[in-house]
């Protein structure tokens, strides 16, 4: 598959891997964050892990859209979709997030409500067209790369005059988790060297957003594509940073992120949503100006207006630690729920449901690590 | 599907008609539907005695028998249609036991409304796939449900089949050690039917891989003998999922290595497109074979022979693995586990 397998090539992939190997400092550990999910899953399906030498450990951040979305947010959806006017377009990953109460949408729809799984939210907007006695609402989620398309449709749903669509909006800002994430760190040990930045966020935002993190946080970050080699030359470039004491802002995905990003894309977004004052994050709480609503001017396709949701915040089980996981103070294998009782049959925690998410991520490709290491364990005891 | 009554004089509507509930009601609208697409469509002795069964001569041997139900959507897909995979399907569930696979039969449940020519498409597609294979359908039933009831129309499928005496293949039969091979590329069917599907536009030019096997099986026993220990067709859930319910039921772990798993460029495209893994993609005219290891050269060769194994590999081995991971080695280089499909990737692919 041309312009894909490049990226994928074992024999250049051989060639950063001893790079790295010869390049680290045997005497320190490098703790890099790969900030999305996308990262995470490439790094799991390729096992880039292995290739990785033992004091450069991967960090998996809290970049997955339905990870992040709280529970609150979920039950919302559910109650919207128990309308039987409601048709709720959704993104398949969200169907067996677990809700409270052992709710989901996967078995809200078994038991009537209609929910639809789309791919875009076009084909919601489509939906919408063809069905005008339902009141279609698309379930929108996700970081900058997702939002300038439901912008757009709700621009267009504005052009056509079409009054039976709206947007449960639950669009999320990507530099203020950073921040975020960054402020909350714990002590020495949990401490973060480095970022492995977002690759399609940042076609959209570009690479100017990150520069506080290296101005205030001291810490470098590459912006790397979603390719498995993208991913290992983006590491080798973090290693270099921190081994020549510098701390940029570097770009790997040169092949689609500028410094300033797609600047039409931004204008839609910002002619379509506002800054909310606050959102909840799973993992993170309440973070202030860090999701984004529908603007006054599209106020009429605001499923929060249209059907008066006020949401309430609701807990997560008390032992799922995907809180902890999203910001990156504990691993999926420290979770005591993680393999046992939260499968991807049957997930406990948001972290376990998406491919992105690192629990999910390292129980469908990771595993035999763990066993591995146990039988090391085992063999030194 | 008995046609005691006599039809009545007036014939089908093949353009404009629609199957309604008296074609489902047990009298001459019924009668004549059957006569006129079904045994049109499947003509044997066994239809034309119109009884209610089929007798059929004692077999040498132990008998197999196998029943599947086909709800595809969309009914016509590039390189087959809801018939023909109901005739291969069931053919090859009966062929992977290492069996010949003898006699099928039918059942249908047609919504109202359902366009009779689309009926008889169906119906002449799968007289066709039963005539190519030498497998006769000798018995059906038809229901007729309110609109809204079904989708178009869903087709039960039995087969019975005949295994030589001696011959014994079973999921629970690998060993570490043993060979793992498959007959070709994977992910066929599975992107044939994407590709197809209504809130997807990409056109891919990929066909269904959808064909009886049991010639190709029928080679395998004759090459490889009791050296054969699994065959399977990996149907819904893919290679990923025929490896770990073996794995499972033999208690045994399996590597991997993913550079020799064949996938059509078009396939793989089409995948990375909708973010699936063409190892979790279904297929309808491939099967993984699990052979001692000492027999694997032959058996790939008798494969490669094979019209419908000419892209066989070996993709990897079984070993002892007492959590019965399915372990790659990918491409890229790392390693990675396999795992079990969970939930549904796509519904209704057969």
């Amino acid at each position: 598959m041309k312009y894909v397998d490049e990226y994928r090539d074992p024999e250049l992939a051989k060639g950063v891997a001893a790079t790295i190997a010869a390049e680290v400092d045997p005497g320190r550990n490098y703790r890099f964050m790969e900030f999305c999910g996308g990262h995470t899953h490439a790094i799991s399906r390729y096992g880039v892990e292995d290739m990785l030498p033992r004091n450069v450990e991967m960090i998996h951040g809290p970049g997955c859209p339905v990870c992040v979305l709280p529970v609150g947010r979920i039950d919302d959806a559910i109650r919207l979709a128990a309308d039987p006017r409601v048709t709720l377009c959704t993104y398949a990953d969200l169907m067996r997030v677990p809700a409270s109460r052992g709710a989901s949408l996967l078995k809200a729809r078994a038991a009537g409500a209609d929910i639809r799984m789309v791919y875009s939210t076009l084909d919601a907007l489509r939906i919408a067209e063809a069905e005008p006695e339902r009141e279609v609402v698309f379930l929108a989620i996700g970081f900058e790369t997702t939002t300038p398309p439901t912008a757009l449709a709700i621009k267009q749903a504005k052009q056509k005059g079409l009054r039976n669509f709206s947007v449960f909006c639950n669009h999320v800002l990507t530099p203020i988790a950073m921040r975020a994430i960054l402020t909350g760190e714990g002590d020495e040990a949990t401490r973060l060297d480095g970022i492995v930045g977002p690759a399609h966020v940042s076609t959209v935002i570009g690479a100017r957003p990150y520069e506080f993190v290296a101005s205030d946080y001291r810490k470098p970050v590459v912006i790397s594509g979603f390719e498995p080699l993208d991913v290992m030359q983006s590491i080798l470039m973090l290693i270099r940073q921190i081994n020549e004491g510098r701390c940029a802002i570097e770009n790997q995905y040169v092949r689609a992120v500028t410094h300033d990003g797609n600047l039409r894309a931004q204008k839609e977004m910002d002619e379509v949503f506002a800054l909310r004052e606050s959102f909840e994050w799973r993992g993170l709480g309440l973070v202030p100006r860090s999701a984004l609503r529908l603007a006054e001017a599209f106020a009429d396709f605001d499923a929060e207006k249209r059907f008066d949701i006020r949401t309430v915040a609701a807990a997560d089980n008390p032992a799922c630690e995907c809180g902890a996981i999203l910001r990156g103070a504990k691993k999926p294998t420290d979770c005591k729920l993680f393999g046992a009782l939260c499968t991807p049959e049957t997930p406990m925690g948001s972290c376990m449901v998406s491919s992105e998410g690192s629990c999910a991520a390292h129980y469908a490709y990771g595993r035999f690590r763990d066993r591995s290491r146990a039988r090391i364990e085992r063999a030194a005891s | 599907m008995s046609l005691v009554m006599k039809p009545v004089r007036r014939k089908l509507d093949m353009r404009e008609g629609r199957v309604d509930l008296s074609h489902g009601s047990g009298g001459r609208a019924m009668a004549q539907l059957i006569a006129d697409i079904f045994h049109d469509a499947f003509d044997n002795d066994w239809l034309r005695r119109n009884d209610d069964q089929a007798s059929l001569d004692a077999q040498e041997g132990r008998l197999v028998m196998t029943t599947d139900g086909y709800v595809v959507s969309p009914l016509f897909f590039p390189g087959g249609d809801i018939g023909s995979l109901s005739v291969h399907g069931t053919i090859n569930d009966i062929a992977m036991a290492g069996a010949t696979p003898k006699y099928l039969s039918a059942s249908f449940i047609i919504e109202e409304g359902f366009a009779l020519l689309d009926l008889k498409r169906i119906a002449q597609s799968m007289g066709d796939a039963s005539r190519a294979a030498g497998v006769p359908i000798v018995t059906g039933d038809t229901k007729v449900v309110e609109r809204g009831k079904a989708d178009g129309v869903f087709i039960s499928t039995a087969g019975v089949g005949v295994l030589p005496d001696g011959l014994s293949l079973s999921s629970d039969k690998a060993r570490p050690g043993d060979a793992v091979l498959i007959s070709g590329s994977m992910g066929d069917h599975g992107v044939a039917i994407m590709s197809r599907r209504e809130n997807l536009e990409f056109s891919v030019e990929i066909m269904s891989d959808s064909a009886a096997l049991h010639g190709l099986t029928a080679a395998m026993v004759g090459a490889a003998g009791d050296a054969l220990r699994v065959m399977r067709d990996p149907t819904r859930g893919g290679l990923a999922a025929a490896l770990n319910e073996i794995a499972h039921q033999s208690n045994v772990g399996f590597t991997i290595a993913e550079e020799s798993v064949p996938v059509k460029p078009q396939v793989a495209a089409a995948c990375e497109f909708l973010g699936l893994d063409p190892l979790y993609v279904a297929n309808e005219g491939k099967l993984m074979a699990i052979c001692a290891p000492e027999a694997a050269d032959a058996l790939l060769d008798a494969m490669r022979a094979h019209p419908l194994g000419r892209e066989a590999a070996l993709i990897g081995h079984v070993v002892e693995d007492e959590r019965n991971f399915v372990e790659m080695t990918t491409r890229f280089g790392g390693g990675r586990i396999v795992d079990w499909l969970s939930g549904e990737q796509l519904p209704r692919i057969c």
